[in-house]
């Protein structure tokens, strides 16, 4: 690992004057994939600003959302019987990231920032419908997610917040590698009031997606029925040493049906 | 260079460390506390297991100074003064819960996270998922999750270990 300065601020604006004023300084949260990626040298920092003492963490939930601090573990997610009341699907979601030593450190902000094709989390904020908070704006799930490592963030912009509406009903299904406990498939299902979602990760070359196919037809008829006879094209899906593309096209189809079953 | 201040097994440490210091170095290289191993040095395996503010952590995957005014126990810090062995390491011992003893440390500290967070109980599933962290490549787990289920009730003070 190349060394770096540290810093840990305690207050927000100045986490985001530290990242502004330097192209190269790098936030930090659980350090579950950014320590990782310092250590094979594939980014060289000259600050590294530790987000921990910003007072970011905390679940605070409503009639109708579920507002999420970005530096909450995996973990506290997991953990939380408010979650597990508003949104049961979230708080399982956060229980089958990768391990407890994981999950302990694991947060929210990371995951969503960070943007792995293979994580869970953004398939739950684009089949909610979340709304991702800033240090300078929200931006809208749909808006969010640019592809693989690709988000909205500009260079030095900083999550805070997600707030998640709380649906009518919701499950994940994930198919995990069984080696790194990442979705080799996930899906994500939501029924809200304005018609279901459906978000797939782990599958595509370009991260999380929804599956416009599913939506129309659990829209019209909310079973697993209802999907039975959609084929997912394998196109622009990923084929590894883990599952060749069909086989995760199959999947999807496999996920998305349990996952209604599941809700 | 950056100093850390943290507490380890009972005993408040101050350090010079560089900004990529990891914990399980300060804790091995700095510290002198050996116990802690480092297997894959890739977040996968668990040997490096340590407790920060009273919960199970990769220390490999942690930064020395991200622990900065922090409590950590190591796998030092778990028997008595007088060499007493904490239900667990007692636990493993009775069970055969080891063999070449590489991945023992890490494993002891992530079962002792997971009985004390849950005092309604573990099934033997719900200690293989809890250990999932956790890799060993000698014993195939069995005795592992045996001992972790008789340490339960030890560490919760229903009982103690008897031989099986
Ligand atoms: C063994 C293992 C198994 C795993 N299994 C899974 C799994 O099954 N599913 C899954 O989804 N994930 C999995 N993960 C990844 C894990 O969830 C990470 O915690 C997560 O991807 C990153 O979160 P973090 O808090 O550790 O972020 P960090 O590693 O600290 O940061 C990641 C990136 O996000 C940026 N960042 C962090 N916080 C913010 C913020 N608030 N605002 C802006 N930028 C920010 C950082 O600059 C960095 O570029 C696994 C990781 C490991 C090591
Ligand atoms: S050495 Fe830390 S997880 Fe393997
Ligand atoms: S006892 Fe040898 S690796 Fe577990």
């Amino acid at each position: 690992m190349y060394d770096f300065a540290y810093e840990k601020p305690t207050a927000l604006a100045a986490a985001v004057a530290s990242l502004a004023g330097d192209m190269d300084a790098k936030a930090l949260a659980g350090g579950q994939t950014f320590i990782p990626v310092l250590k094979q040298r594939l980014n060289k920092p000259t600050t590294v600003v530790d987000l921990a003492a910003l007072g970011l963490v905390g679940i605070t939930v409503t009639a109708d959302s579920v507002t999420i601090g970005a530096m909450t573990t995996h973990g506290e997610v997991a953990l939380s019987a408010a979650v597990q009341k508003a949104i049961p699907a979230l708080a399982n979601l956060a229980s089958m990231i990768g391990d407890w030593q994981v999950r302990h450190r694991g947060t929210i902000g990371g995951s969503l920032a960070n943007n792995d094709p293979s994580a869970c989390y953004p398939s739950a904020v684009l089949a909610l419908g979340a709304t991702i908070v800033t240090d300078r704006r929200s931006i809208a799930a749909d808006d969010y997610f640019q592809g693989m490592f690709t988000t909205a963030l500009e260079q030095g912009e900083i999550i805070t917040k997600v707030i998640f509406p709380i649906p009518q009903k919701a499950a994940y299904q994930k198919f995990r590698n069984p080696a790194s406990r990442y979705a080799m498939v996930g899906v994500f299902v939501a029924k809200t009031a304005a018609g279901v979602r459906v978000a797939v990760t782990g599958a595509a070359q370009g991260g999380v997606f929804r599956h416009a196919a599913f939506e129309a037809a659990l829209s019209a008829n909310f079973s697993p029925d209802a999907i039975a006879g959609i084929a997912t094209s394998a196109d622009d899906l990923n084929s590894d040493i883990h599952a060749s593309a069909e086989y995760r096209a199959h999947l999807i189809g496999v996920m998305a049906k349990r996952a209604v079953a599941g809700t | 260079m950056p100093q850390v201040t943290l507490t380890v097994n009972g005993k408040s440490h101050t350090v010079e460390v560089e900004g990529r210091t990891l914990l399980v170095e300060l804790l091995r290289e700095k510290l002198g506390l050996t116990g802690t191993h480092v297997g894959c040095d890739t977040s996968q395996c668990g040997a490096c297991t340590v407790h920060l503010n009273g919960t199970s952590v990769k220390s490999c995957t942690t930064l020395a100074l991200q622990a900065d005014g922090g409590v950590v126990t190591t796998i030092e810090g778990l028997a008595a003064a007088d060499g007493t062995l904490h239900p667990m390491q007692e636990a493993f011992r009775e069970h055969h819960a080891l063999q070449c003893g590489f991945c023992t440390p890490g494993m002891v500290m992530s079962a002792v996270d997971l009985v004390n967070s849950n005092p309604q109980g573990l099934s033997e599933s719900d200690i293989r998922h809890g250990l999932e962290g956790n890799l060993c490549r000698c014993t195939g787990y069995h005795n592992i999750v045996k001992a972790v289920a008789a340490a339960w009730p030890v560490m919760h003070g229903k009982e103690t270990v008897a031989a099986e």
